[in-house]
């Protein structure tokens, strides 16, 4: 076969992909960034404005705010559910009479739709007849309000994130049995103990799909939009400020206040951010992350 | 034999090990649990601030369970036989959509050789980086151009296009066929066609299944998609009318609510068990990228 019809057979092949592309994604992307620099209210059309959108975000004391805590919400559950999945995959593949099981109850709750798992977690928060304050009140501890208290948000939408912590926990179950059985013998030959073998062989051995599992989790958590919304909505007393991430944010603007070309600038500086974040969290791990063969 | 069980030697360890490992397995299964538990209850029962599992008299478990799906099932304001209808039908169309087109650029991407070919995979891995919601505000002016807002097309013809993770998936398992078999099916005269058709896809059902399954769960759970392109309640899915019940006016007491909550996980918690490795398959993927 010449390559010439090699070629434009290749192109047929892709060619779903190609159109869904360029008609989802690509054209959008462009509108995006046309509208980021105008003003655009739903049902007018869009005037040219200049960076003023840009200009006016700096200063928004609301989208600043969303901003900030959609930032501190990633630096708190990045970390924080990275090191509970290695433990827990570790933990779970040292037991493999029960390995098919635990998977099964740790990964049971990343199944649960959001819209569920906001209602069932408002059940729990529930201050006075919620399972966590009637647990806490049996040990004679009084709970916080959590969702009726806006202080207390923060921490509850971390909490459920935490929650859904078995889908990376698979991913490094995953990565874990890959490694040569002949690196732990050397080690306990060396003396080294169970702790010192997870930190000095298996971390170091499975780092690239940590690098990987880390930048999903990074994309996904600038995202967070169904739990606090649905939150939001089920606690009108308490102020709704506390549950206003990035994309609750950006969706109010486009969808309830209308303003479209605003939205669209809020989503190119999403997109920067996560793209610059990726990349640095690429660049940082370059010394941290070991490649087999390398 | 997983190989990290060389950590732990003596028998005390083991059991210490497993006792740690239930009581956390327990307290993650606990607002499952919960939620199941309130779904057996009156409203005075769940309220009634005891942590009783069983509702008090428990007698009045098969009734009180009968009773609220009785109720959310025929709520006159928040119909979810039509969202369950709703969730179907875009779910059928939208796996299948997502499944071919899949298969078929995956196929391209891993057996024809073409140019611009390493460039285009690139380009395909990097769209997987886009966050929705920097596309979210356009494609609702788009589909509205086209007449699409309110009805259910926005929510599955984009899949008919496949999916940048599906499309990955599958390209990686095609990679492990044996390109002999190319060569042998070539030789009676098959085309790129008839490879397809009739060497890689009936080797790739395995891999067929993860996708669909995965495509089919984003489905059940999309909640900011069909916020933003339905506006209308017979139109509603499954998790839209889950939202509505959850904010109805009044307020919905917590064991309908629980109820409900139950209808839409139970059928997924039901395709895990029944298919768990499919399940474990499709996640583990993720982390064999090197």
């Amino acid at each position: 076969m010449t390559q010439r019809r090699e070629n434009s057979a290749g192109f047929l092949w892709i060619s779903p992909w190609i159109l869904g592309l360029t008609a989802f994604t690509l054209l959008p992307m462009a509108m995006s960034l046309s509208y980021a620099f105008t003003d655009y209210p739903l049902l007018e059309a869009p005037i040219y404005v200049g960076w003023e959108n840009f200009s006016r975000l700096a200063t928004d004391p609301k989208y600043l705010h969303a901003a900030g805590r959609t930032l501190a919400y990633g630096c708190v559950v990045v970390p924080a559910s990275t090191a509970v999945a290695l433990v827990l995959a570790a933990m779970v593949n040292a037991s493999p009479r029960w390995g098919r099981l635990l998977q099964a109850a740790f990964f049971l709750p990343t199944l649960v739709p959001s819209i569920a798992a906001a209602m069932i977690w408002i059940w729990l928060y529930n201050g006075k007849q919620g399972l966590i304050n009637q647990s806490l009140s049996l040990v004679g501890m009084q709970g916080p309000n959590w969702l009726a208290d806006a202080s207390w948000v923060f921490p509850a939408i971390v909490l459920v994130s935490l929650w859904t912590v078995g889908h990376s926990m698979v991913v490094y179950q995953a990565a874990m049995r890959q490694v040569p059985e002949s690196l732990y013998e050397a080690a306990a030959l060396d003396g080294m103990g169970p702790v010192r073998r997870f930190f000095h062989v298996t971390l170091p051995m499975i780092s690239p799909s940590i690098l990987f599992n880390v930048v999903t989790l990074i994309i996904g958590t600038l995202q967070v939009f169904a739990i606090p919304a649905l939150f939001s909505g089920a606690n009108e007393g308490t102020d709704p400020q506390a549950f206003n991430f990035y994309t609750n944010e950006l969706f109010n603007q486009a969808f309830l206040n209308g303003q479209m070309g605003y939205a669209c600038a809020m989503a190119w500086v999403q997109l920067v951010f996560v793209l610059a974040l990726t990349g640095l969290t690429f660049a940082a791990s370059s010394r941290l992350v070991h490649y087999r063969g390398s | 034999m997983s190989n990290t069980s060389s950590i732990i030697r003596s028998p005390l360890q083991r059991l210490a090990l497993s006792a740690a490992l239930f009581s956390l397995a327990a307290l993650f299964l606990l607002p499952i649990f919960w939620m199941l538990i309130t779904t057996g209850k009156t409203l005075e029962q769940a309220n009634s601030g005891t942590l009783s599992i069983l509702p008090d008299p428990a007698g009045s478990l098969p009734t009180n369970v009968a009773d609220n799906f009785s109720k959310v099932w025929t709520d006159p304001a928040v119909t979810f036989p039509v969202y369950l209808r709703n969730t179907l039908v875009v779910a059928v169309l939208s796996v299948t959509g997502m499944t071919l087109s899949s298969a078929i650029v995956a196929y391209g991407f891993a057996r024809i050789n073409f140019r611009f070919r390493g460039g285009l995979f690139a380009l395909l891995l990097a769209t997987m980086m886009i966050p929705f919601p920097v596309v979210m505000a356009p494609l609702y002016l788009i589909f509205r151009e086209l007449h699409w807002i309110g009805t259910l097309k926005p929510l599955w013809v984009p899949a008919w296009f496949g999916g940048a993770f599906s499309i990955f998936l599958l390209r990686q398992f095609y990679m492990q066929i044996p390109r002999e078999l190319d060569e042998a099916a070539r030789i009676d005269g098959c085309g790129h066609w008839g490879i397809f058709a009739r060497i890689i896809l009936p080797l790739s059902t395995p891999a067929l299944a993860v996708v669909a399954l995965f495509h089919f769960l984003h489905v059940w759970n999309d909640f900011l998609g069909p916020l933003i392109f339905l506006n209308h309640r017979d139109q509603f899915t499954l998790a839209l009318g889950l939202q509505l019940y959850q904010t109805k006016a009044g307020g919905t007491p917590v064991n309908l609510l629980m109820t409900a909550a139950t209808m839409v996980v139970a059928p997924v918690l039901l395709l895990f068990v029944l298919a768990q490795s499919t399940f474990i398959k499709g996640v583990a993927s993720d982390g064999l990228k090197e």
